[in-house]
């Protein structure tokens, strides 16, 4: 297969096409766009719906209908739109419907900006909506990468009855990179017996549902939910580890900053250090036995956390490396993109150069 | 008898809302009976003048009642 | 004997909850006797909203699905949106469309979203205790308006029927009440009139129905009957107001 150049927004949007999704509610917000605009033109020419709904609450709860029905369905949107939807979030998860939802993170709080940030990561991985209820997220950090998450979550979604979020930041959605479209390995997925679709007489009538007001009831929901969390738990873990044998500094990043912990380590290495990447792709499953063994390598002085947010990834980095190295973070928020220097230099202060 | 009626009374929450649509004012709530759920039931008194209009069971709520009619007789 | 009338086979055989007297469930059984005689039960998705009606998915005897509070609408506009062939309705109360769902009933009129709502108007919010609506009639007394509703304060009700009517993706908006026979009798029709222009592809159908909540209205259910005839309908006019089978209303 040969390599084509493709802007993340849209190759994010052929890749859903390519993966059977044929319904895609959505609703304006920079820096997405490309997503429901690609959506716009191509989807009907694949057979699919394309719809703009009133709001990111519509949207999500059109996603709700549809999922019900047994549609593969997508949405998107940025930050101040995801939090718009959680309500819906929740009750798919609730309801155990099989979606996929991507995130082009903006920076925050509120309104805050258009430019790239991952203010976002509690939000995704905490449950931003009410309830004990969990997302599987994946955080790509190459175009080539979203489009394969892409391409998995929809299987994935369909495996778990779960919702899966796209977790990426506006550098991903915006820039350009080389793509090769790769077939989805092909897994046995369940059948959609349960969705509404009418009994065509020859059934009781299903219900799609996240309401159980008995208590007792509603425990053994919760119950039934977390089995299904921790088959995740066991099964879904990504991540990317490159560690070198004599690494003295191990960064933690996801996204756009690890490709920028990527730059450091080649600055780090001029000045005599050795620095490795562990990259956690699935934020929740969070790789943290993995994580614990990288940091646990004797070489490893120092653990640093590079994101583009306040102190967010770190709180699941320091429960994973759970007091065997010493932390730090490297963060920087508002939609400000940190520096290769920024980041060797953070380094450098952890391990106790500077 | 041309019509019967035949109340699910254990089901009945005695509101008499069949007793406003009933054209023959025959039916009543029974305040010798007490159902399950505490209500006193709907009842019908003289089933005899009952026409069969099917009004009280249209009008129910609960769905408790069931109107059958002899045809023959129509 | 012939069976002149029993319980429909629309309807599950479950006990509803609703209060004595509350006419949801002669609502609910106007719509399961349209979807059985039109023969359209076993090819149905209804939705269900949050509110006095939300365990309405137990009740209706056809594949359901339950909504976030005021979300009917987009939930089947995703259904039906996935299925065009099959029929869809929502059921929502006064609260969940007139309040915090009014967004979406709104836009799902503007597309002429081809499902059929039923709107259940009891100028009160029943199953949280009887707050205040935003279909509550000026002066009426609720749990969140102690001294009555307060027209300085909270302005005026609502007429989602008039309201629906001036969206161009309404085919059929009407107001009907169940409180007698010859009431009831016309809502039956509305309700049919609904399915059958929804199943023609017509567009959006929207039907109102004036109900009773006797309990938080503080009245006897045969007192809340009363009330909606002598009271509710002077603020909420009975009528067709929009038909696009006909010219008249349109």
């Amino acid at each position: 297969m040969s390599k084509e150049l493709w802007k993340g927004n849209e190759a994010i949007a052929e890749a859903a096409i390519r993966a059977g999704c044929r319904y895609f509610f959505g609703y304006p917000i920079t820096p997405q766009n490309e997503i429901p605009e690609y959506m716009s033109l191509h989807l009907p020419e694949a057979g699919g719906v394309f719809l703009q709904a009133e709001s990111e609450v519509a949207a999500i709860n059109m996603v709700y209908g549809a999922a019900g029905s047994g549609a593969r369905v997508m949405t998107s949107s940025s930050s101040p739109g995801i939090s718009l939807k959680q309500e819906g979030i929740s009750y798919l998860a609730g309801a155990e419907l099989p979606c996929v939802i991507v995130n082009i993170m903006r920076g925050g709080p509120g309104l805050g900006t258009i430019q790239p940030a991952q203010g976002d990561y509690f939000q995704a991985t905490r449950g931003g909506g009410n309830g004990d209820y969990r997302l599987i997220v994946l955080a790509p950090s190459t175009i080539q990468e979203a489009c394969d998450h892409v391409r998995d979550a929809f299987d994935i979604a369909d495996r778990y009855r779960n919702p899966v979020m796209i977790l990426a930041d506006g550098m991903i959605g915006q820039m350009m990179e080389a793509v090769e479209w790769q077939p989805s390995e092909s897994r046995t997925l369940p059948e959609k017996t349960w969705a509404t679709v009418g009994t065509g007489g020859t059934r009781k009538p299903n219900i799609i549902n996240s309401l159980f007001i008995d208590p007792n009831e509603s425990e053994r929901h919760n119950a039934h939910l977390n089995e299904k969390y921790d088959v995740m738990r066991a099964e879904e873990v990504r991540y990317e580890a490159t560690i070198p044998d004599d690494a003295d500094v191990l960064f933690v990043a996801y996204g756009t900053p690890a490709r920028l912990a990527k730059a450091a380590i080649r600055l780090l290495a001029k000045e005599g250090i050795t620095g490795g990447l562990f990259r956690p792709i699935s934020l929740w499953p969070f790789p943290e036995k993995p994580l614990n063994e990288a940091a646990s390598a004797a070489s490893v002085k120092a653990v640093v956390t590079v994101e583009m947010s306040l102190g967010q990834l770190v709180d699941d980095v320091k429960i994973a490396v759970n007091g065997v190295k010493p932390v730090s973070l490297c963060g920087k928020a508002g939609g400000i993109v940190p520096t290769p220097r920024e980041v060797a230099d953070a380094a450098l202060a952890a391990l106790g150069r500077k | 008898m041309a019509s019967r009626v035949t109340f699910s009374q254990d089901r009945c929450k005695g509101c008499g809302l069949c007793i406003t649509v009933c054209p023959k004012h025959i039916i009543f709530l029974d305040k010798t009976k007490t159902n399950k759920r505490g209500y006193h039931p709907a009842t019908v008194v003289e089933m005899a003048a009952c026409i069969g209009c099917a009004n009280c069971a249209r009008m129910c709520p609960d769905s408790v009642i069931m109107v059958e009619r002899n045809i023959e007789e129509d | 004997m012939a069976i002149v009338y029993q319980k429909s086979k629309g309807l599950t055989d479950l006990e509803m909850h609703y209060c004595p007297g509350c006419t949801h469930g002669v609502i609910h059984k106007l719509v399961a006797e349209a979807l059985v005689d039109l023969n359209l039960l076993e090819h149905t998705i209804g939705v269900a909203p949050v509110g006095c009606s939300v365990f309405a998915y137990n009740y209706f005897n056809c594949d359901m699905h339950e909504a976030a509070h005021g979300r009917a609408p987009a939930v089947a506009t995703g259904i039906k949106r996935v299925l065009p062939q099959n029929t869809v309705f929502t059921y929502q109360g006064d609260g969940d469309l007139a309040a915090i769902g009014t967004a979406e009933i709104i836009h799902a009129a503007m597309r002429g979203e081809h499902f059929t709502t039923i709107f259940v108007n009891n100028a009160i919010y029943g199953m949280t205790g009887g707050q205040m609506a935003p279909t509550t009639l000026v002066g009426q007394k609720a749990t969140t308006a102690p001294h009555g509703r307060d027209r300085a304060h909270y302005g005026q009700p609502l007429h989602m029927a008039e309201i629906m009517a001036t969206i161009g993706g309404a085919a059929y908006s009407t107001r009907v009440t169940v409180v007698d026979m010859p009431h009831m009798m016309k809502a039956r029709t509305a309700i049919r009139k609904a399915f059958q222009m929804q199943m023609e592809g017509k567009g959006f159908t929207f039907v109102e129905v004036l109900s009773t909540c006797p309990t938080n209205w503080g009245m006897t259910p045969v007192e809340a009957l009363g009330w909606v005839k002598d009271t509710m309908i002077n603020e909420f006019p009975l009528g067709v107001f929009k038909d696009a089978d006909s010219k008249e209303g349109s």
